[in-house]
């Protein structure tokens, strides 16, 4: 029996007066997984184009899996150098894989669960947003966060960052982020310090004597002088940088497996590009202001070279994956440079200027998505504007 | 030399099945129809019961809102049946053609000689009128404005359209008869916009107009893009458009006093055997055109084309409007893991399935959404295919929220539902977009009136 004959065998089950009926929203998500649904168009364009949904939030989990592969190894790694052993390559990316899964689980569970349930409620159909998000979340949080905070931390942003809102494209903040937000107010020691970013360290069991897990941004934030920057770069080189050897939150480290992400982003026009290239502007710009500005102020962060910014803690993860979430951006044009570019600009400073927390990333962000429908708002009266001037010029002749 | 005008944003959709240049002239219909539906914001009146003998040109019915404009009979028989649907609102008038071409006279002159209240006499009477559309909304124009321009788009850029350049070229005189007719309702100038691609254009040297070359992907055909280029709607404005299909019925009925709507259209699409041109009359049953040249069982036929047309059964009339008749195949199937797999064969703008690799090739779309709809989540995509300055999706949003001011202020009377047949054509969100802007653009009327 071929799988389609099945599935329209058990459907009459699951359809009104079937028994099942209150699992309808969850056997249609099966089943639009299993197949595109035989639906044709009624009215307006007989023709569709093939891409929906489902395959737009695929290949954003495509563009994470550099990271993915990426981070299983470098967890694996970095704990195999804070007890002073080294597995090699396909011991430490197994290391990493049997330390990861469970947190993909977790996240994917719980909130898919609550997509089901509220999907069941509502009497829709299952959205596909969370595919995204449920991916996200496991590579922004650090190695060592407790699985039931995760839970936690992933049903809050779920239900109150975007079911609350009306579900999917209806959120004003990115729910992934929205969940590391939570666990970084509500469980700050587990986010944040010198010992969570490195698989097994908060436990302080057989690591190598003098061994620091600091995050490199960490390092840089507690440099007094300028010869603790010099130290940090004899330690840290700018190709560790490029290719992530070096603590942090899982899929944050590799500069370069993010950009194998971001092209095949670009390149589908899935990511909007616009926002990516001005938040690096942003970015940099900013960093070059410190430079500037650097030997007129004591901290010693501000010297921190502009272009090491952008290679650095959850730069570049979130300016391409995070910020330009279609649902919490600008939606206009124009409003997709300035978005981008006030993102990256602000994450910098908040970075470097903020003494409490050696990154600004995530609130830049949460704060442009934030703004995102002010700066719309303006753009749409510039739009309206020019229509009325030229009424105006009309009637005027 | 005239101007040329380039548009950078739009779609060419390659489609199998394009028209051959052949015209085959075949018997006539049985029967003809009108489908009030066709006509947008018409509430229609009977004006004869069936059993009424009836020649080309006789009303069939009228405009409860606007009396004296009036649908006439295409041909020359007996008025057979009026259809009624639920609430007997009425679906179809049928004509059973007596094959004798008997025609309805009217007044023969010449534009140099006739006053502009005669022009519009004569065109009401006739049934033309209701081929002349006001800009905004797109319905049947009213006699009492003066539009600021008329505009008349001398080719159709959607996938598989008629080719007016070759439908036309016997009917050149009295498509300029019906440009002079025309160019004396407006205050301003009568545009004609001509593809700049085809050379020789037969449209090149037609007098009393201003002539406009358009380049650029489809929507480029569209009136409402050649609108905002050359003389965009601004509020308490109108613009007229007639199809130059119509202009040539116009300049017929000043020649010689008949309504002849006989005209060749195309009949186009990949699931029919030969697609090429047919010698009709408007309000054909499709079945006398079609006959046996389809492929196969499981198709639609479109009055009209893929983006814009109607959907129609065989058996049904050629739309009010419509010179082109499209078959495909339907999408009536299961599509394994179509979501995920490569997809190699598929159709998409977006790069994410591989129709980039071979752009010259021609694809057999059917009608599959090809996904479930969903609340909109990506942006800018619309914008990549939407010539105007207009937001379309924050119009969209407007048009959802019911906001009139907001509709106004982003620009609902510049467009109408045609303009957005690409956006509804790439949504990822697979919502019926033409049927919003419908929407939106009744609420409109309404709220004016």
């Amino acid at each position: 029996m071929s799988l389609r004959k099945f599935v329209d065998k058990i459907k009459p089950n699951f359809e009104k007066g079937g028994k099942v009926h209150f699992l309808y929203s969850t056997f249609e998500a099966f089943e639009t997984f299993l197949f595109v649904p035989n639906h044709v168009t009624k009215k307006g364009s007989h023709i569709r184009d093939s891409f929906d949904m489902k395959r737009n939030m695929v290949i954003v989990v495509m563009a994470l899996i550099p990271t993915i592969l990426f981070g299983m190894w470098n967890i694996g790694y970095q704990h195999g150098l804070s007890i002073g052993e080294d597995a090699g390559l396909i011991q430490n990316f197994i290391y990493g894989m049997l330390r990861l899964l469970p947190i993909i689980a977790v996240s994917y569970i719980v909130g898919l669960g609550i997509e089901f349930a509220v999907a069941q409620i509502r009497g829709h159909e299952v959205n596909e947003g969370f595919l995204v998000s449920g991916m996200l979340i496991p590579l922004i949080v650090p190695i060592d966060t407790p699985l039931w905070m995760i839970a936690i931390a992933t049903a809050f942003a779920v239900i109150i960052g975007k079911e609350v809102f009306g579900g999917t494209g209806m959120n004003i903040v990115n729910p992934a982020l929205l969940t590391r937000a939570f666990l970084f107010f509500a469980y700050p020691k587990k986010m944040s310090g010198d010992f969570v970013w490195i698989d097994g360290l908060s436990k302080v069991e057989g690591i190598v004597d003098g061994f620091s897990g600091a995050t490199p941004l960490a390092q840089v934030a507690s440099a007094s002088t300028p010869e603790h920057l010099d130290a940090f770069h004899q330690q840290t080189s700018v190709f560790d940088m490029i290719i992530g050897i070096t603590p942090g939150s899982i899929g944050e480290t590799s500069f370069i497996a993010i950009m194998l992400g971001a092209i095949l982003l670009i390149y589908t026009g899935i990511g909007s590009w616009k926002i990516m290239f001005s938040a690096f502007v942003g970015g940099a710009l900013m960093g070059l202001l410190l430079n500037v500005f650097a030997p007129y102020a004591d901290n010693v962060y501000m010297q921190l070279p502009f272009y090491e910014h952008l290679l650095l803690g959850g730069f570049a993860f979130g300016m391409i994956f995070m910020l330009t979430d279609p649902v919490t951006a600008s939606q206009t044009n124009a409003g997709k440079w300035i978005y981008g570019f006030l993102a990256g600009f602000i994450a910098i400073l908040v970075r470097v200027l903020n003494p409490a927390y050696p990154e600004g990333v995530m609130l830049a962000i949460l704060l442009l998505n934030v703004f995102a429908p002010l700066i719309d708002y303006y753009v749409i009266q510039g739009n309206v504007k020019r229509r009325l001037k030229r009424s105006k010029v009309a009637k005027a002749k | 030399m005239s101007k040329i005008i380039k548009i950078k944003k739009g779609l060419d959709i390659k489609l199998k099945g394009k028209a051959t240049e052949t015209i085959v002239e075949i018997p006539m219909s049985d029967t003809y129809g009108i489908r009030p539906d066709d006509i947008k914001n018409l509430i229609p009146k009977g004006v004869i019961k069936p059993g009424a003998k009836v020649k080309a040109g006789s009303p069939l019915f009228f405009d409860k809102y606007n009396p004296d404009i009036f649908f006439t009979s295409p041909v020359s028989g007996e008025l057979t049946e009026i259809k009624r649907g639920d609430r007997r609102k009425i679906l179809e008038f049928v004509v059973t053609a007596d094959k004798k071409n008997e025609y309805e006279t009217f007044k023969q002159a010449s534009a140099s000689s006739l006053k502009k209240e005669e022009i519009i006499e004569n065109l009401k009477k006739s049934g033309l009128w209701t081929k002349i559309i006001q800009r905004p909304y797109g319905i049947i124009a009213n006699s009492n404005d003066t539009p600021k321009a008329i505009h008349i788009s001398t080719f159709d850029s959607a996938p598989l359209s008629t080719n007016y350049n070759f439908t036309l070229k016997n009917d050149i005189d009295n498509f300029q008869e019906g440009v002079n007719i025309l160019s004396k309702l407006t205050s301003g100038s009568l545009y004609i916009n001509l593809d700049y691609k085809i050379k020789n254009n037969i449209f090149a040297n037609i007098k009393n107009a201003e002539i406009t070359n358009f380049d650029g992907p489809h929507p480029v055909g569209n009136p409402g893009i050649q609108i905002s280029k050359l003389t965009p709607v601004n509020k308490g404005e109108i613009v007229w458009q007639v199809n130059p299909q119509d202009v040539v019925f116009i300049g017929r009925l000043f020649k010689t006093g008949k309504y002849d709507v006989s005209k060749i259209i195309a009949l186009a699409g990949s699931e029919v055997k030969t697609p090429q041109y047919y010698k009709v009359i408007a309000g054909a049953n499709i079945k006398s055109i079609v006959i046996d040249n389809v492929l196969s069982e499981n198709i639609r036929y479109i009055s009209g084309s893929v983006l814009t047309g109607t959907k129609i059964k065989r058996g049904d009339f050629l739309g009010y409007y419509d010179n082109l008749i499209t078959v495909i195949p339907e999408g009536n199937h299961y599509d394994m893991f179509g979501w995920l797999l490569p997809g190699f064969s598929k159709y998409s703008v977006s790069r994410s399935f591989f129709t980039w690799l071979s752009p010259k090739k021609e694809y057999a779309l059917h009608t599959n959404l090809n996904g479930g709809e969903r609340a909109y989540v990506l942006t800018g995509e619309m914008e990549r295919v939407f010539p105007m300055d207009i937001l379309p999706l924050q119009l969209i949003k407007a048009i959802l929220a019911n906001d009139i001011d907001a509709m106004e202020n982003l620009g609902i009377y510049e467009v109408v539902e045609e303009d957005f047949a690409l956006c509804e054509f790439i949504d990822v969100s697979k919502t019926n977009i033409q049927d919003i802007v419908n929407k939106g653009i009744i609420s409109m009327i309404k709220e004016m009136s």
